[in-house]
């Protein structure tokens, strides 16, 4: 797999961001490694908005860091991540750092510990400004004021010398927002960017989002545990569960035709909110810890259709469809397109 | 669901059993700030057995109202009561007698439970209390914590071994040893996961139904609230907007603020449809808007919206609105 030189020329056809077989370890409390992430495949394609699902722990985040070199102290990752060609996890810890708020930038879930709350909101716009794009202050404030206006922060000129307690929640995640965009990136990282947030101020994030890629063709990795989120954003959804992917295809498949049931329970597990009444249905028991999940399918102790076979062989994700793949080894779809695969 | 069986309403009824809140405001003063009104005259009631959701953004004062529901503030005007009897804000005495009965479960399981002792210990205080042994409290603790889901081993252990889901369920634990006969929950299940929020929203359904238990349920989601509460109060800046059985008032919302909630929640269908922005935000509730308070925010709204504060009319059974632009067209009951 590290044989295969990377293609130096930017290829139309070729996704922006491309991970193929990350594995991700972490230092166990006694010198053993973890596995957070275990051959996890993902690509992202130029102005597409592709969301990561799954429980807290599933390796969602993690997959996030990787990308941008921020993966705890001890922590290891090999495979490939190709961001516009180039392997993140082969560049040296200076290429990350040009790469990291400039090309890919990221969002975090709760905006009032992702900003400084010591530092005013122009300072914490134009400082990546002033270090990636080499801009005098001047240029960097006008571009921070017009980033201000394109997150709809009313009367942006004030709002450069303000400081992040005097915005509300959604304010301060639009802010977040606009200081991940100062340097125009190809790719944003979107970490439970709502999940703090009210519905009605999340209906305005996804909406900017969704505008921010149809106007500038931004790429967004959106990881988020909401699928209603997911439904309203996702152009494809990929599904994580200690740190595999267990399906993936177009967001209408996996949320109207669910194959995995570690899918099927998630969606049971949310109101309905055309439905009537009807009890949620929980998933049984937790996700594994870290370094603890169990041989075979990792989901099989929660799953309600395991058989014996789920407790030895792990499944490999199969294409039920050209375009929709799940990892269920008594999914019918997936019987038979494991026989195909084995030819 | 058989809403024909909830006998109550949001209505005030007096001498009624469970928690009676009338015209309730509490007030938070700062020297030199205006004083904020974040609870401005509500009324409500929770029945044993009935389960109310409070829903409304940040800010709007649910979370107020439920901490001087259970006395941890102390009203500026208007009255609480519990079973009859004026709930008294709590000093530094321990809490009266008649007033175990209403018990109060927090947002987050990890500031809730105190990290230093076994979790049995803290479930079987409220035996201890009420004038039980440790030695029956710690039957206690060991029969809730297997009625909330978790086995029984548990009692021996410490908060920090268990996951959000998991605390919050001792925590819910802790509040039954007192024989609650009303719970007021503060976002109980904001901080868990999505299969975690589904099994303790179904928990606390199960037991308001099974012990006849008033459960009043504040939480900003509404697709939950809409899933588990008989009747729903929808607030917005500290006033009551709309109330109703829940299932009438998410088919067929007629404040413009409900309305504009329950189609800002996204919906899993696969379907890629954004949900509808409502623009701005909260204001400060220390300059709460003239008038009508949701006006500046409000699609519809026209000048005499600016002029007075419409009040809550009872339209149909149950059924109450506040609203200037829809006060012609909602018939009075009565």
């Amino acid at each position: 797999m590290n044989d295969t030189p990377t293609p130096p020329a930017v290829d139309a056809e070729e996704p922006l961001l491309a991970i193929r077989d990350l594995v991700v370890e972490l230092p166990g409390p006694d010198g053993e490694r973890l596995r957070a992430i275990d051959g996890v495949d993902l690509t992202v394609g130029r102005g597409e908005i592709v969301g990561l699902a799954g429980e807290s722990g599933s390796g969602k985040t993690m997959t996030a860091l990787a990308l941008l070199g921020l993966l705890p102290q001890g922590g290891s990752a090999s495979g490939q991540m190709l961001v516009e060609g180039q392997d993140v996890l082969t560049m040296t810890p200076r290429q990350v750092r040009d790469l990291r708020g400039n090309r890919v930038a990221m969002v975090f879930q709760d905006p009032m510990t992702s900003l400084h709350p010591m530092l005013s909101i122009g300072k914490q716009l134009t400082e990546h400004l002033r270090h990636h794009k080499k801009l005098d202050k001047r240029a960097a404030d006008a571009r921070a004021v017009e980033l201000l206006a394109t997150v709809r922060i009313p009367d942006p000129e004030r709002a450069l010398r303000r400081y992040p307690h005097q915005f509300s929640g959604g304010m301060r995640q639009r802010i977040a927002i606009a200081i991940a965009l100062a340097c125009d990136p190809a790719l944003l990282l979107a970490d439970e960017p709502t999940t703090a947030l009210d519905v009605t101020v999340q209906a305005g994030i996804l909406r900017l989002l969704d505008r921010l890629r149809r106007e500038n063709g931004l790429s967004v990795l959106i990881i988020t545990h909401d699928l209603g989120v997911m439904s309203a954003l996702a152009d494809r959804v990929s599904v994580m569960y200690a740190g595999r992917i267990v399906e993936s295809g177009p967001r209408a498949d996996v949320l109207r035709e669910p194959r995995h049931p570690y899918t099927r329970g998630l969606l049971d597990a949310l109101p309905h909110p055309d439905g009537g009444t009807a009890a949620l249905v929980p998933i049984v028991g937790a996700p594994p810890k870290l370094g603890q999940a169990p041989t075979g399918c990792a989901f099989h102790p929660r799953c309600p259709h395991a058989v014996d076979s789920c407790r030895q062989d792990r499944p490999r994700l199969l294409a039920l469809t050209p375009t929709h793949a799940g990892a269920c080894p008594i999914d019918p779809l997936a019987v038979a397109a494991s026989k195909v695969d084995s030819r | 669901m058989t809403l024909s069986s909830v006998t109550s309403t949001i209505a005030v009824t007096s001498k009624a059993p469970g928690l009676v809140l009338r015209n309730l405001s509490v007030a938070y003063r700062t020297p030199g700030r205006p004083t904020v009104r974040a609870v401005a005259g509500v009324s409500l009631s929770v029945t044993p057995g009935q389960v109310v959701g409070l829903v409304g953004e940040s800010g709007c004062g649910k979370s107020t109202l439920g901490k001087a529901a259970v006395g941890l503030l102390k009203p500026a005007a208007g009255l609480v009561e519990f079973d009859g009897r004026p709930v008294v804000p709590l000093g530094l005495r321990s809490r009266p007698t008649g007033q175990r009965g209403l018990q109060m479960v927090f947002q987050d399981p990890y500031a809730s439970l105190n990290p230093r002792r076994r979790v049995g210990e803290q479930i079987s205080d409220a035996v201890v209390l009420a004038g039980g042994t440790r030695e029956k409290g710690r039957g206690v603790a060991r029969e809730l914590l297997e009625r909330v889901g978790l086995p029984p081993e548990f009692a021996d252990r410490f908060p920090h071994e268990f996951s959000g889901g998991q605390r919050q369920r001792i925590a819910i634990a802790r509040v039954l040893a007192a024989e609650p006969t009303c719970i007021v929950a503060d976002e109980p299940i904001a901080a868990l996961d999505a299969s975690a929020q589904a099994s303790v929203a179904n928990l606390l359904l199960e037991l308001a139904r099974e012990r006849n238990v008033g459960l009043l349920f504040i939480s900003h989601d509404l697709s939950i609230v809409r899933q588990i509460a008989d009747t729903v109060a929808v607030m917005y800046l500290g006033t009551v907007v709309e109330s109703g059985p829940t299932d009438q008032v998410w088919a067929e919302p007629r404040h413009p603020y409900s309305k504009a909630l329950i189609a800002a929640v996204p919906r899993a269908d696969g379907s890629g449809e954004l949900p509808v922005d409502l623009p701005g935000d909260v204001p400060d509730p220390a300059f709460p808007p003239a008038g009508c308070r949701f006006h500046p925010r409000c699609p519809v709204a026209v000048d005499a919206c600016a002029d007075a504060e419409p009040a809550l009319v009872e339209f149909l059974p149950r059924r109450r609105a506040a609203c200037t632009v829809l006060a012609p067209t909602l018939e009075k009951v009565g």
